[in-house]
C-alpha cells in the first residue's frame, strides 16, 4: 500500500487469514498437497495441552470468582480468549439495532470453547428459496457438499447415530454416550409434546479415531479445551499437525489490516499490524485465503480499497457485509420435583447434550417459516458460580416430609439443606433456529471509529424481522409443552411481545455467517460457487461469510466442508494456472 | 479400579498424558483467595493483573467484615454434614467479588448499612453488638421475601443477596462440593445412568438405545466404518 511498510522477507503460496474452522482445514488439506502456507492468527498461540493454559479439571475454588463470568463472558474456565467487548477492539452500532459480535483472539478462535454440535445442513438447507420463496438459494447442492461432509467426519470424528431423516442427513458417526437422567425425562416430554428426540451429533471422541488424539473420558468440559484432543478444535486437529508436517508457519498477534492488490487488481498479499510491537508488516502470497470469521472477513474486504477495487475488495456489487444473519435463540427451565433429593453419582457426561430435537414440522402449517432445532441441559453439574442462587424464588418448590412447601428465601441449617436437594433437579431447553438473510442486515465500516491498530472498525445494522420473532414465541409453546409433559414445574414467567419473546439479540448465538456470500450472479453475490471472489480470482472465504442461508444447524461443520472443497479447487486451480 | 490406575487406563497411548498423570484428579487447592498470585488456572497476562490489583485492594472496612462474618454464618451455619460459610471462606469469597463486579457494591455497602440502622433503631446498637436472637429477630423481618412487609423491601433485597453470595461461596468451595456429594471433575467411564437409579426412577434403556450407544470396552479401538458409514470395527 505505502511505503512505510515493512517487507517481510517471507513470500508463500498461500496466506491463510484466521485459525479457525475453515482457516485450519485450509491450512491442512493446502499444506498437505506441497504448497508453502503462512496463517496469520489476530490472537495468541494456544494448546490446551499445556498446563499454563489449562482449565480443564480445575474445581471452582481455584478461581477466585468461582468462575463466574465477570472476566471471561462464558466463565472463568471457558476457552475463549475474547469475548462480545474486548479492549481496544471496539465496534458500533447503528441507532435504533441491535448485534453483538463474539471474538476469539486465539489460534483456533471460536472452535476452543465452542459446543462441538456439529450437524450437516440437509438437501432443504441450500435450496429454501425453492421450499418458501424466502431469501436465496445456495448455487451448490447437498451433494456437492457431501462428499466433504463425509470427509470431515471421519478425519475429525463425531458422535450420532443413523436416523433416516430427509433433511437430517446421516454420516460417519461414532457411538453416541447413553442419555443422562434428565434426558430420558426429557424424551419422556418430547414424547407427549410429539417431539423428535435423538442422540446428539457433537464433535467428541467417544471412540479413538487415530493414534494421535485421546478419547473422551468424560468431564463434561469440552468448552475448557480437552488436553488430550478428544473433542475438536480447529488448533489440536488441523493448525497444529499441519505444522507438524507441512510448509506451515503460524504469526500469531497479527492483526490484518487488507488485502494487498497489483495494477490488474489481483491480490499480491496482505498487510497486518504486529500486535506486539505495532509496527505494519507485510506477507507475499499467491493466493490469499479469508478465514477470519464472517464479520472480520468482510472488514478486511471492505478495508481493501484500491484503485481497481475503490469500494473495497471485490465489491462492486455492494454486497460485502450484507445478508449478516446469525441463528435465533431463546431458552426457558424448569424444576423436577422428582429430581429433588436424587441419588448421586458421577453424571458429567460429555460437554454438552446426550440427546437434541432436530426440526420436525411443516412450515406450511404454521405462522413463521424455517425450523428450528433443540438443545437440553440439566443435571448434576460441576457447582459454579450461580449455584444456590436463587433461592428467594425456588424454595417453595421443595417441600417437607408432610409435602408442605417451604418459605421461599430463609436462612439456617433448612436453607443449607434444601440447596442439597435441588442440587440436580433443574432442566432446560433451548431453540437455536434459521432466520432469513435481509439485505439490509449488514455490517459496513464506521467512517467514524478506529481500533487501537489504526484500523475502521466496524458499524453493524441489524434487526430481527417478524419472522424470527413469531419462531421465538414457537420456540416458547414448544418448551412449556416439553416441560409440562415430563412433570416439571416451569420457572419464570413466558415472554411476550415486549421483549419479542424472549429472543436473543444477533450475534448472541455467535452462529453470524452471510457477509460475503456465494452466487452465480456478481451483482448479488460477493464469491463464485467455490467461494473464490467474483473480482478477484486469487481470493477465497473460507469462513462463514460465504454462507447463502444459515439453516437451523450449527454452522461450524458447514465450514469445515466448505474449506475442503474450495481448498482442493485452488490446489487445482494453481496447477492449471488459473491463479 | 485405584483412580490412578483408572486414568492411566483412560489416557493410554493419548498424546497429553503428562499432566493427570503426575497430579491426578483433585487439585490440592487451598480455598482461600490470598494466595491466588501463586497459582495458575490458565489466565492470559491481563487477567492475572486484573487478579493481582483487585486482589490488593480491600473493600469491607472492619465493621462491615465483622457483619458480613456474622450473617454468612447465620445463612449457612455449621451442622451435621460439613462447617459453616465462614469455615468454608465465604467472606474473602465475597470481599473479592465486591472488587470484581462493582455493581455489587453499592447495594451490599447500602444494605449492610441499611441494615445497621435497623438495628440501631430497634435496640439502639450496633448489629455487631446485639445478641444471636436479637440478630435473628430481625433477619426474620427481611429473609422471607413472599411474606416480608414493604417497609422490609430494601432489607428483603439486601438478604436476597448475600444469601445468594453466600450459598454459591459456599457450595463452590471444596467444603461445599464434598457436602454436597459431586463426585465428577475427574477422568470417568461414562456407562449410562446406574440401574439401582433407572429402577428407582421406573425408566430403563430401550433396545436401540443399548444397541446404538457406545460399549464403554471398544473406546480404544479405532473406529473405522464402510463406505456407507456404518461402524464396522
Amino acid at each position: 500500500m505505502s511505503f512505510h511498510i515493512k517487507e517481510q522477507d517471507k513470500k508463500y503460496d498461500v496466506c491463510i487469514v484466521g485459525s479457525g474452522a475453515g482457516g485450519g482445514m485450509a491450512a491442512k488439506i493446502l499444506s498437505e498437497a506441497g504448497l508453502s502456507v503462512a496463517v496469520l492468527e489476530a490472537g495468541g498461540d494456544f494448546d490446551p495441552a499445556k498446563e499454563e493454559y489449562r482449565t480443564q479439571l480445575r474445581w471452582p475454588y481455584e478461581s477466585p470468582r468461582r468462575g463466574a463470568n465477570t472476566q471471561r463472558a462464558f466463565g472463568d474456565f471457558d476457552a475463549a480468549w475474547g469475548g462480545w467487548e474486548i479492549d481496544g477492539e471496539p465496534y458500533t452500532r447503528a441507532e435504533g439495532t441491535q448485534f453483538d459480535w463474539f471474538r476469539s483472539r486465539m489460534l483456533g478462535g471460536r472452535t476452543n470453547h465452542w459446543g462441538r454440535i456439529s450437524l450437516r445442513f440437509g438437501p432443504l438447507d441450500f435450496k429454501r428459496k425453492d421450499v418458501d420463496g424466502l431469501g436465496e438459494n445456495w448455487p451448490i447442492s447437498y451433494d456437492d457438499v457431501k462428499p466433504y461432509y463425509d470427509k470431515v467426519d471421519q478425519l475429525i470424528g463425531i458422535f450420532g447415530t443413523k436416523e433416516g431423516i430427509y433433511n437430517e442427513p446421516d454420516g460417519f458417526f461414532l457411538p453416541p454416550p447413553k442419555p443422562r437422567l434428565h434426558e430420558l425425562f426429557v424424551k419422556k416430554g418430547a414424547a407427549q409434546a410429539k417431539v423428535p428426540v435423538i442422540p446428539s451429533r457433537l464433535s467428541i471422541l467417544t471412540r479413538k479415531i487415530n493414534t494421535e488424539r485421546g478419547v473422551c473420558f468424560f468431564c463434561a468440559q469440552c468448552n475448557r479445551a480437552c488436553q488430550v484432543y478428544a473433542d475438536f478444535s480447529s488448533s489440536t486437529c488441523l493448525v497444529k499437525p499441519a505444522m507438524q508436517k507441512g510448509k506451515v508457519e503460524l504469526y500469531t498477534h497479527a492483526m490484518v489490516r487488507e488485502v494487498i492488490t497489483n495494477d490488474q487488481g489481483l491480490a499480491t498479499g496482505v498487510v497486518y499490524i504486529d500486535k506486539k510491537d505495532l509496527n505494519e508488516y507485510r506477507i507475499g502470497a499467491k493466493v490469499v485465503v479469508l478465514a477470519a470469521s464472517a464479520c472480520e472477513t468482510a472488514r478486511i474486504m471492505l478495508n481493501s480499497k484500491s484503485k481497481q477495487h475503490p469500494d473495497g475488495l471485490s465489491n462492486s456489487s455492494g454486497v460485502v457485509g450484507r445478508y449478516l444473519h446469525d441463528s435465533t435463540g431463546t431458552d426457558r427451565m424448569g424444576i423436577l420435583p422428582e429430581l429433588i433429593d436424587r441419588p448421586r453419582y458421577n453424571e458429567d457426561g460429555v460437554g454438552g447434550l446426550h440427546v437434541y430435537s432436530p426440526w420436525w414440522l411443516d412450515n406450511k402449517k404454521l405462522d413463521f417459516p424455517r425450523g428450528y432445532h433443540l438443545e437440553y441441559w440439566g443435571g448434576m453439574g460441576m457447582p459454579s458460580y450461580g449455584f444456590g442462587f436463587g433461592m428467594d424464588t425456588m424454595r417453595k418448590y421443595i417441600t417437607d416430609e408432610l409435602g408442605k412447601p417451604t418459605a421461599n428465601g430463609g436462612y439456617g441449617a433448612g436453607l443449607k439443606n434444601d440447596v442439597r436437594r435441588i442440587y440436580g433437579s433443574t432442566v432446560g431447553m433451548s431453540g437455536r433456529g434459521e432466520s432469513i438473510p435481509q439485505y439490509d442486515n449488514y455490517c459496513a465500516i464506521d467512517p467514524d471509529t478506529v481500533d487501537k491498530y489504526g484500523i475502521p472498525v466496524l458499524k453493524f445494522h441489524y434487526k430481527w424481522t417478524d419472522h424470527e420473532v413469531k419462531q421465538s414465541k414457537h420456540m416458547h409453546d414448544t418448551f412449556e409443552e416439553i416441560l409440562t409433559g415430563m412433570g416439571a414445574i416451569i420457572l419464570g414467567t413466558k415472554p411476550g411481545p415486549e421483549t419479542q419473546y424472549g429472543l436473543a439479540a444477533p450475534g448472541r448465538i455467535i452462529h453470524e455467517v452471510g457477509t460475503t456470500r456465494m452466487g452465480d450472479d456478481p451483482k448479488t453475490s460477493v464469491l463464485n460457487k467455490y467461494a473464490q471472489a467474483h473480482e478477484c480470482k486469487n481470493v477465497f472465504v473460507v469462513d462463514g461469510g460465504s454462507f447463502v442461508s444459515q439453516a437451523d444447524k450449527n454452522p461450524t461443520w458447514t465450514i469445515l466442508a466448505l474449506s475442503w472443497r474450495t481448498s482442493e479447487y485452488i490446489i487445482n486451480q494453481l496447477k492449471s494456472q488459473n491463479i | 479400579m485405584d483412580r490412578r490406575e483408572n486414568i492411566k487406563v483412560l489416557l493410554t497411548g493419548t498424546v497429553a498424558t503428562g499432566f493427570l498423570l503426575s497430579s491426578g484428579c483433585k487439585p490440592d487447592a487451598d480455598t482461600t483467595t490470598t494466595d491466588i498470585e501463586l497459582k495458575g488456572y490458565g489466565r492470559v497476562p491481563q487477567e492475572i493483573l486484573h487478579d493481582k490489583k483487585i486482589s490488593n485492594e480491600t473493600f469491607f472496612s472492619d465493621k462491615e467484615k465483622k457483619m458480613v462474618t456474622i450473617l454468612v454464618d447465620i445463612i449457612i451455619p455449621k451442622d451435621e454434614k460439613s462447617g459453616s460459610a465462614t469455615e468454608a471462606g465465604v467472606p474473602d469469597f465475597i470481599e473479592f467479588m465486591m472488587k470484581d463486579y462493582p455493581k455489587f457494591q453499592t447495594p451490599m455497602r447500602g444494605g449492610l448499612m441499611w441494615l445497621e440502622n435497623f438495628s440501631l433503631a430497634s435496640y439502639d446498637k450496633s448489629f455487631v453488638d446485639i445478641t444471636h436472637e436479637q440478630r435473628i429477630a430481625l433477619i426474620d423481618q427481611i429473609a422471607y421475601p413472599d411474606t416480608a412487609s414493604v417497609e422490609m423491601k430494601n432489607g428483603v433485597k439486601f438478604f436476597n443477596l448475600i444469601r445468594n453470595l453466600t450459598c454459591t461461596g459456599f457450595f463452590t468451595s471444596e467444603m461445599g462440593i464434598n457436602d454436597l456429594g459431586y463426585v465428577g471433575n475427574r477422568p470417568n467411564q461414562w456407562n449410562g445412568v446406574p440401574d439401582d437409579v433407572l429402577k428407582k426412577f421406573g425408566l430403563e434403556y430401550d433396545q436401540r438405545t443399548l444397541e446404538t450407544c457406545l460399549k464403554i470396552e471398544d473406546q480404544h479401538k479405532i473406529a473405522k466404518w464402510d463406505a456407507e458409514g456404518n461402524l464396522i470395527g
